[in-house]
């Protein structure tokens, strides 16, 4: 299953940048498919920030994750640059774990 | 630009050896698929236990914004053949926004600035990977060095320029709930998907 993973997004993926290439303009004109593409993002964004800090498998947790992307969050707010951001949320959350508190 | 792309590389590759891929398999994706967004949500839905459909549309459509890159920067570099495959491959956030952001010195520098943040984010992310995947390899348990809240985060830090608007932030949030709800009610590793349909509901009416 991993490798048809692999195989089938590259593919996907790959075609779809081709396809910006090829296809006319006025396919996207459509104003309707064009404020969906701009939301695609950040509904798939925020879904896959919940879904990876707040659950396992089918039931919603609360553990050190949720630690790990408060301070990526307080991050943020301070306008902390990305790599800073991703490494606040990994040593608070490595810690907690460590501390056995998550 | 070197090192954002860097440390980003890197936490793709650790990532996706603890989500159970291959080292092999997980630098195939970065040399082949090559958008990070994209990358991370295949890996991500994999880790939360979905199965290769959901995998392969959520990085699907989360790559659907290369397709209008491509289009912005067909006319600009003009090409036939392989090197307009290449072109298309090297066609992600970075490179359209470098290349685009020339546009006041003329078509040359805009092929230049694409060409070259093309390129170089290319050579630095596969390298990144590599040293991620390997790393993970080496070290084992990823709760142990906080990766399992550094890839949320990830998302959160691609995420946060694009809230923009009160109307984007009421989004992002519909979309957190829906997931969460969706989470609990669908098949594992259905609920990132399924949380399009937000979007397709919040775009569907206009502003």
């Amino acid at each position: 299953m991993l490798w048809l993973i692999v195989l089938g997004t590259s593919l996907v993926c790959f075609t779809t940048k081709v396809a910006g290439y090829l296809i006319p303009e006025r396919w996207f004109h459509h104003e309707r498919v064009q404020r969906i593409n701009a939301l695609m993002p950040i509904v798939l964004l925020s879904a896959l920030v919940a879904v990876q800090s707040l659950t396992t498998k089918t039931h919603l947790v609360i553990d050190h994750r949720l630690g790990g992307i408060a301070v990526a969050l307080g991050a943020l707010l301070l306008r902390a640059p990305f790599p800073l951001v991703v490494l606040s949320a990994a040593l608070t959350s490595g810690l907690l774990v460590h501390w056995h508190l998550g | 630009m070197a090192f954002t792309v860097g440390l980003y590389g890197t936490a793709f590759g650790a990532a996706s050896v603890a989500a159970g891929l291959s080292v092999l398999q997980t630098c195939l994706l970065s040399l082949l698929t090559f958008t990070g967004a994209s990358q991370f949500a295949a890996v991500g839905v994999v880790s939360a236990g979905g199965g290769a459909a959901a995998a392969i549309a959520t990085a699907g459509l989360l790559g659907t914004r290369n397709a209008l890159y491509g289009l912005q920067m067909a006319p600009r570099v003009q090409l036939r053949g392989w090197r307009r495959i290449l072109a298309a491959h090297w066609t992600i956030d970075e490179s359209t926004n470098v290349g685009i952001a020339q546009e006041p010195l003329g078509p040359a520098a805009v092929k230049a600035g694409f060409w070259l943040t093309g390129g170089g984010v290319y050579l630095f992310w596969n390298l990144f990977t590599l040293a991620g995947a390997l790393g993970a390899k080496a070290i084992g348990t990823p709760e142990v060095w906080g990766l399992d809240a550094a890839v949320p985060a990830a998302f959160l830090g691609l995420l946060w320029p694009r809230l923009t608007s009160r109307a984007t932030r009421i989004i992002a949030l519909s979309a957190v709930v829906f997931s969460l709800m969706a989470t609990a009610a669908l098949p594992l590793g259905t609920a990132i998907i399924a949380s399009s349909l937000v979007a397709v509901v919040a775009g569907w009416r206009a502003r």
